[in-house]
């Protein structure tokens, strides 16, 4: 194989998930040309409404991105994110004030992400297994925090419609929660790409023993790729909380693990480690949302859409075995 | 006369950047036990690979009584009449001889296998082979290796094999059981199948082979009936130049001591090893396999647990079990174990060969990737490797380029104590001879330098001193002119013939 041939082929790689994408908006177009050329799909609210679903699963494969690029996997982000919702709504009942609620939020998010880290480098258990373990267990906190109902709460403007649409004929475009989400993305790929912490990251999960041989804290940077993933969750639990309008639910992001999982791998990330990208996972939970309004477009039902994401996700992890 | 039972011809395969085999050709008759030999990375495995049908050829053909033989995967191989005997044997320990001689070709009616015949053919293939009367029916596991060879043997016959080719068969069996391996083989060629025999051991080769194929740098450089060349022509063909020019001498003297062992003891091995190295010094380690050349310098360097015993750098306290802290302190590792261990294959040349040194190029944990770049540049140009692009995988390089990353590594953090696990494993000559230089202009700049190899010949040329290591224990040292290749084996495996004392 020559180096040019590797090079186009990587080049692929990378952009599989745009062509995706882009091959779902064409095939919408195309459908709403052909089926129902009165209704325009591409409409300011719906790529708001579309932004919007994108921002939760998004903030969440932003962090499986580095774990999964340190070579883990955290299946219990979908719990975190009904743990954090549960947590803002309650301490807010509580009474606390805005601000303190929103820092104690993120910090339960920090601390559970902290957990599976310790978990798995102090037990020596694999990723897989301490978080299937972890997320039956936050699952169950989510559930005793809330006693198994949804909490309504009072939370101001500013931390409540981080999900609202911006005003009418505001620059804004989108709501300012799927900004921040942007913003994070973009620190995040800085962050791997041009600071040690993040070299260390793709060293670890490319191969273990060299990160060691070469001095890196193997088990310290674990232990904070896991934190930052539960950062992003308990931020991830705040849109839920506001998506939900002002509610925590402890029935919150089940299933939820599968799809910013399944949003990393379609992105590029490879789960032998070592591999992937912010913008693919982005782009990936983009994908997966813009299929679903685009089948509730066309009037595809639940199961069907399903068939498809699924089928989708096998395709993408078929490309990248040939990458 | 008839013709070939097994040839190969022009046969060329590459990978990637690599030129593994270039335009090669042997023949084999049937009765004709033909020694393959060559330096490690001359092209031997990759040969092997393609009788296997692990690969396949990129030109050329090969051949088995006249017929194409193009297999596309080792069972195809198999059945065409080819037969690999690995040098890790293929034998399952749960499984009994006669389940083992008959796996992947077993006698079956109807789906189920039957037995009666499956033990028939057992028997009868190890009665070719060996008087002993084995017992078929009792498991693989527990039984002596030379034994586990014979069933392996017997697989291939069962299986009806023409061609049989040995991979170092002989490089773990005692000297009496290699000497009943030759005889085996000697009786396969007598019954007239064609052998092809890998082999690391010359001295071994007129006991069992009439012909020999030499290959360097992926091509024949040399062939012929084993009767009338000598060892020495055979060497010269190996290497492809003089012993002075694969080892060139840099002058350079010892100075104070830089390195203190005293007492390291790991968990199996080392076991209370004393050692002291000093600057501008090359000790080389030599042992056999699992002596603990390479566990002591794990153990040294932190990979390793240590159970007691301490390690001094220029008089200091040097702290066990931390990698990062013997980086820190000028210690430098390079690993053995190059694709698992050595290199994170998939990431990129510079984030390989910076990885243990990122704090060069950052402030406040960012990096600057430009400065990096060419910090990266000048680091390859100085140990001459041949790469176009800094942020190409590691993998796109050659084994001798890819060990020249791993090396420039321990260039780069700047270490002081160079301690190198078979720094020549799997590189081709030219790439083996600039490591042999690297390794003296370090020793000339002042640097220590411990060198474990399994290659006595680098050990004997590059070492100022040698020290025998035996089941984990440091049992001699002393300077290299003192020790000859059979000096050094007899040391190394004085317990293992017997006495254990």
């Amino acid at each position: 194989m020559s180096s040019a041939s590797a090079r186009a082929r990587s080049l692929l790689g990378m952009l599989a998930p745009f062509i995706g994408l882009a091959l779902i908006l064409v095939l919408i177009a195309i459908y709403g040309q052909l089926f129902k050329p009165e209704v325009e799909f591409f409409t300011a609210h719906r790529i708001a409404l579309i932004a919007k679903q994108t921002a939760i699963v998004g903030l969440g494969a932003l962090g499986m991105t580095g774990v999964i690029a340190a070579g883990g996997i955290d299946l219990s982000v979908g719990s975190m994110l009904a743990l954090t919702s549960v947590t803002l709504a309650q301490t807010l009942v509580w009474g606390w004030s805005p601000g303190t609620a929103l820092l104690t939020t993120l910090l339960v998010g920090c601390a559970a992400g902290a957990l599976n880290g310790l978990l798995i480098t102090g037990l020596r258990i694999v990723p897989f297994i301490v978080t299937l373990g972890t997320m039956l267990a936050y699952r169950g906190l989510a559930e005793a925090l809330a006693d198994e109902r949804k909490i309504a709460a009072n939370a101001p403007d500013w931390l409540a419609g981080l999900l609202n649409p911006p005003a009418a004929g505001s620059l804004q475009l989108l709501p300012s929660g799927v900004w921040l989400v942007i913003a994070l993305g973009a620190l995040l790929a800085l962050l791997l790409r041009r600071s040690v912490f993040g070299r260390h990251v793709f060293a670890i999960g490319s191969s273990e023993p060299t990160a060691r041989l070469c001095g890196v804290p193997v088990e310290r940077r674990k232990i904070e790729i896991y934190a930052l993933c539960g950062l992003f969750m308990g931020l991830a639990g705040v849109l839920e909380f506001d998506s939900l309008n002002s509610q925590g639910s402890p029935t919150s992001g089940s299933g939820k693990e599968l799809d910013i999982i399944a949003a990393v791998v379609i992105g590029g990330g490879s789960l032998n480690g070592g591999r992937g990208s912010v913008l693919g996972s982005l782009v990936g939970a983009l994908m997966m949302n813009t299929l679903r309004s685009g089948c509730v477009f066309a009037e595809i039902g639940e199961p069907v859409q399903k068939m498809v994401t699924g089928a989708i996700i096998i395709a993408a992890i078929a490309i990248d075995r040939t990458r | 006369m008839v013709g070939p039972l097994f040839s190969m011809l022009q046969v060329s395969k590459r990978f990637g950047a690599t030129r593994a085999l270039e335009g090669v050709s042997f023949a084999v008759r049937g009765g004709e036990v033909r020694a393959l030999i060559g330096e490690n990375g001359a092209g031997k495995s990759t040969l092997l690979s393609l009788l296997a049908g692990v690969h396949a050829p990129d030109e050329g053909s090969m051949q088995v009584e006249g017929r194409e033989f193009a297999p596309r995967h080792p069972a195809q191989a198999r059945r065409a009449g080819v037969a690999m005997i690995h040098q890790e044997l293929a034998i399952a320990p749960d499984l009994s001889l006669a389940e083992n001689i008959a796996l992947g070709d077993e006698p079956a009616r109807g789906g189920w296998i039957d037995r009666g015949r499956m033990r028939a053919r057992a028997r009868a293939a190890l009665a070719r082979l060996t008087d002993a009367a084995l017992d078929v029916d009792q498991l693989a596991r527990g039984l002596p290796l030379a034994t586990l060879q014979l069933v392996e043997i017997a697989r291939a016959l069962a299986a009806d094999a023409r061609v049989i080719v040995f991979d170092e068969p002989t490089s773990s069996l005692s000297k009496q059981d290699a000497a009943r391996l030759h005889q085996v083989i000697r009786e396969l060629a007598a019954r007239g199948l064609a052998v092809v025999v890998v082999t690391h051991f010359l001295e071994e080769l007129p006991r069992f082979a009439d012909t020999f194929t030499v290959l360097r740098d992926g091509a024949v450089v040399l062939e012929g009936p084993l009767a009338g060349t000598s060892g020495e022509e055979l060497v010269a063909a190996m290497a492809g130049r003089s012993i002075d020019a694969m080892f060139p001498r840099i002058e350079h003297a010892a100075g104070e001591v830089l390195l203190r062992i005293e007492g390291l003891s790991g968990v199996r091995a080392p076991q209370e090893v004393s050692l002291e190295l000093r600057r501008g010094e090359i000790v080389g380690l030599a042992g056999l396999i699992g002596a603990g050349r390479s566990e002591l310098l794990r153990c040294i360097f932190g990979l390793d647990p240590v159970r007691s015993g301490r390690v001094r750098l220029a008089e200091a306290l040097l702290p066990a079990g931390s990698p990062r802290a013997s980086i820190a302190r000028g210690l430098g590792f390079l690993s053995e174990d190059r694709k698992h261990e050595g290199l994170a294959l998939n990431q990129s040349i510079e984030d390989n060969l910076t990885l243990s040194n990122l704090r060069a190029y950052s402030r406040g944990g960012w990096l600057s990737l430009e400065r990096r770049r060419e910090a990266v540049r000048g680091v390859l140009a100085a140990v001459r490797c041949k790469a176009g692009d800094p942020g190409a995988a590691v993998a796109t390089l050659s084994g001798g380029n890819q060990q020249k990353v791993a090396f420039a590594r321990l260039l780069h953090q700047q270490a002081d104590v160079y301690l190198l696990d078979e720094p020549t494993r799997g590189i081709d000559v030219n790439a083996k001879s600039e490591m042999y230089r690297a390794i003296g202009e370090l020793a000339a700049r002042g640097k220590s330098v411990l060198l474990a190899s399994s290659h006595l010949p680098e050990l004997l040329h590059v070492a100022d001193r040698i020290a025998v290591f035996r089941r984990g224990r440091l049992c001699a040292v002393r300077p290299a002119a003192e020790w000859s290749e059979a000096s050094l084996l007899r040391e190394a495996s004085l317990a293992s013939a017997g006495a254990g004392a």
